[in-house]
């Protein structure tokens, strides 16, 4: 008998990408296809047993221009319980400055023969440049301000799996859009997947031609929260600030802070995501980021299970596979 | 060079295009000693000078070799990038008889000597003209003026701060006063430095790329200061490289007050927009950046109605050690020597604009300005002389591009339109097979 009910047997198989360098590019039934592997990748690691071992035998190469501990240690834990064997480079800034170009790293890593690489850098398109550069997959972990692509997958993860679905939700990304590759991601990812996005920031920390990025703009925070099902904060990043973005940390608190009051504007069952590390007090309100509606731990876990998803689906253009 | 003198030589059977002269009519082109003896309809019945060597063009154009009016070569401090001999080697494929240097080298050319450098290494190693540019301050540094006048008497022919704006206003009258004193032109890269700030064109390409942008306000308002320091120096002022439309206004704007002002706009502006650069492709960072469609659009308007008057190629040779980085961290710069003919007949061919006044742009328009005798073909002046068909299809590949570094935007693109002979004072130094 052949049940009508079946699952789609080329669900899982529907991800035709060697590398994720971005959402960018994405169908929205890939990405569809990647959270539902996701979603079995959550009862993976909830499980005794954690491993999958899909990725046996493979290597992956966590390759990190930039310092990063919770992105880091979720891919290597993605890549592990996956069965890969994994392992973290950390590339300092001084052996850039000593003039190895990323060209020569991209070379030093092919006569390693990984499979997997996952790359973040400083630098906007240095992933893409990688990518042209090496046999391998490549999975961007964050390219400056450009694309977080696992990131916004775990952000959509953990709203499907409380809201029961993206489409036609409001979500509200609030914070420094400008310097923000979490935002660029969402803010794609959210479209194509039908939510309304809406930013919230001052005008200083929004990008050039943000009202033709496919969001509603609002400057005043209280404003721009009426009615958010998910209410998505940002790091202010000071680090990347090389002018004079906004006066003072205590102003911008004042304004663009999460604190229980503004959250009020938002609706009753709206959820808090932050994407982490927070800068509680200046950004967030330690009551509301520790707070019922805050989802902050559980994107986590989520991010794991997302990874997981990623480095499996990516798994399926390996040689040999 | 060689020292003896070249054959006399006929380029018959040709179409003889002197802007200079408003000349576009069938004829010859006959030389002896390095000079033009006539040129045009009139020398088709002159017969040849005794030994002369008769090239038949087979109806294809003669005109003035190109000026190339802004060209960055590595020589001196980054030989591996290009030398005069390679540069002038893909100038000459190209087209192009006189290159005018940028100063931006390692050391800075702002020592009369080493303008004397220049013309002497030049003379031994090069197959074009090369007239140098100067520095407009000590070391480029905005701070200190050169010494425009010893410059001059060495041969510097134009005074530029490189890819950089003098940002200080006062400085720079006082530099504009000065000139005026020596009648030297004074060549400037309009962009404010702090409002710059970036590295692509500002708008929602560079916002969904993660880049920082170059606001076309940056070039506007510099732009906008000179014109106005201009007005105060009265001193012969050239903007290098301008790349949006109100910048094209604003020089409007300034001839019409009667400033004694021309513009310059590289062909990179006039044949690529910033969707060009697709995935962070580095060979299409420039300065300034590559611009909308619109901005593109509105070069082409201001080349074809005379407001733009010289169009350069703003060849910037660069390899891999500065080209392969992250978009941010690359270098400016593209080639541009041996694809500034072809690239800008595609506004020929598009019907933007007549053959002459095209030509015009890169050959007596650079000349008039910069105070060369060449750029022309009427009788006397220096034989400098392309012949080019252009309607003859080629592909740029990248291994066979003359240059010592290979960043060219141009890579693998189609043109109409190529070099087919090139003379420099009369002696034959490229032919296409």
């Amino acid at each position: 008998m052949i049940s009508m009910s079946a699952p789609d047997p080329h669900r899982l198989s529907s991800f035709p990408h060697r590398h994720l360098l971005g959402i960018e590019g994405l169908q929205p039934h890939e990405i569809l296809g990647l959270l539902d592997r996701a979603d079995e990748a959550v009862e993976v690691s909830r499980q005794v047993e954690k491993i999958k071992p899909v990725l046996r035998g493979r290597t992956q190469i966590n390759l990190f221009f930039e310092a990063s501990t919770r992105t880091q240690s979720s891919f290597e834990l993605a890549g592990k319980r996956l069965g890969a064997d994994v392992m973290n480079m950390a590339v300092s800034q001084s052996s850039v400055k000593k003039g190895e170009t990323l060209i020569d790293t991209a070379a030093t890593l092919n006569a390693m023969h990984p499979d997997l690489l996952v790359v973040r850098h400083h630098a906007a398109g240095a992933v893409h440049l990688l990518a042209r550069k090496i046999g391998c997959s490549v999975v961007n972990a964050g390219d400056g301000p450009h694309e977080h692509p696992t990131q916004a997958l775990l952000d959509a993860l953990t709203i499907r799996r409380h809201k029961g679905k993206i489409a036609r939700l409001t979500v509200a990304i609030c914070g420094d859009i400008t310097h923000s590759r979490v935002a660029r991601s969402n803010i794609i990812l959210l479209n194509a997947l039908g939510a309304r996005v809406r930013v919230i920031a001052p005008s200083t920390l929004l990008p050039s031609g943000i009202e033709k990025m496919g969001v509603e703009v609002f400057r005043d925070m209280r404003e721009g929260l009426k009615g958010a099902d998910i209410v998505m904060m940002l790091r202010l990043q000071r680090e990347r600030m090389s002018g004079a973005f906004i006066p003072s940390v205590r102003e911008y608190y004042r304004y663009y802070g999460l604190d229980r009051d503004k959250l009020s504007y938002a609706r009753e069952d709206a959820l808090v995501m932050h994407p982490g590390p927070m800068n509680r007090g200046v950004e967030i309100d330690p009551e509301v980021a520790d707070g019922p509606q805050s989802l902050i731990r559980e994107q986590v876990e989520m991010g794991v299970a997302v990874r997981m998803a990623v480095l499996e689906a990516l798994a399926a253009h390996l040689p040999n596979s | 060079m060689a020292i003896d003198t070249p054959k006399p030589l006929v380029l018959s059977n040709a179409r003889v295009i002197d802007p200079a002269r408003g000349l576009d009519a069938p004829g010859s082109v006959i030389i002896a000693d390095g000079t033009i003896l006539a040129a045009g309809p009139e020398a088709a019945n002159q017969g040849a000078p005794y030994g002369a060597e008769i090239i038949d063009c087979a109806g294809a154009v003669a005109g003035p070799g190109l000026i190339d009016m802004c060209v960055s070569v590595g020589e001196p401090g980054a030989e591996h990038r290009e030398t005069f001999a390679s540069a002038s080697k893909a100038a000459a494929s190209g087209g192009i008889t006189t290159i005018v240097t940028m100063p931006e080298t390692d050391p800075i050319i702002d020592d009369p000597a080493l303008v004397d450098f220049i013309l002497r290494r030049a003379r031994d190693t090069a197959i074009v003209n090369v007239k140098p540019m100067a520095a407009l301050t000590k070391g480029l540094e905005g701070r200190d003026m050169t010494e425009i006048g010893l410059l001059q008497e060495a041969g510097a022919v134009a005074f530029i701060n490189g890819h950089k704006s003098v940002r200080n206003a006062q400085i720079m009258r006082r530099i504009m006063t000065y000139a005026r004193d020596f009648n030297a032109l004074v060549v400037h890269h309009t962009e404010d430095p702090d409002l710059a700030g970036g590295t692509m064109n500002a708008g929602l390409n560079a916002s969904w790329k993660g880049l920082s942008g170059v606001p076309r306000e940056a070039e506007i308002i510099m732009l906008e200061r000179d014109l106005r320091l201009v007005g105060m120096a009265k001193s012969r002022y050239h903007a290098n490289l301008i790349s949006t439309s109100d910048s094209a206004d604003v020089i409007r704007a300034g001839k019409k007050r009667g400033l004694d002002i021309t513009a310059g706009v590289s062909i990179n502006h006039l044949t690529q927009n910033e969707n060009d650069i697709g995935p962070y492709r580095t060979f299409f960072k420039m300065s300034p950046p590559l611009r909308d469609e619109d901005d593109r659009q509105a070069m082409i308007a201001a080349v074809a109605d005379g407001t733009i008057d010289i169009i350069v190629s703003n060849h910037d040779p660069q390899d891999v050690e500065t080209k392969r980085h992250p978009w941010a961290e690359a270098e400016d710069g593209a080639l541009g020597l041996e694809t500034l003919l072809a690239a800008a007949l595609r506004l020929y061919h598009a019907e933007q604009m007549d053959l002459m006044p095209l030509l015009a742009t890169m050959t007596c328009n650079p000349a008039d300005r910069l105070g060369l005798d060449a750029g022309r073909l009427s009788a006397g002046a220096p034989a400098d002389v392309v012949v080019f068909d252009p309607d003859r299809p080629w592909v740029l590949e990248k291994s066979a591009i003359k240059s010592r570094s290979k960043n060219s935007p141009f890579e693998d693109a189609r043109f109409s339109g190529r070099t087919l002979r090139t003379v420099v004072a009369g002696r034959t130094v490229y032919t296409y097979d």
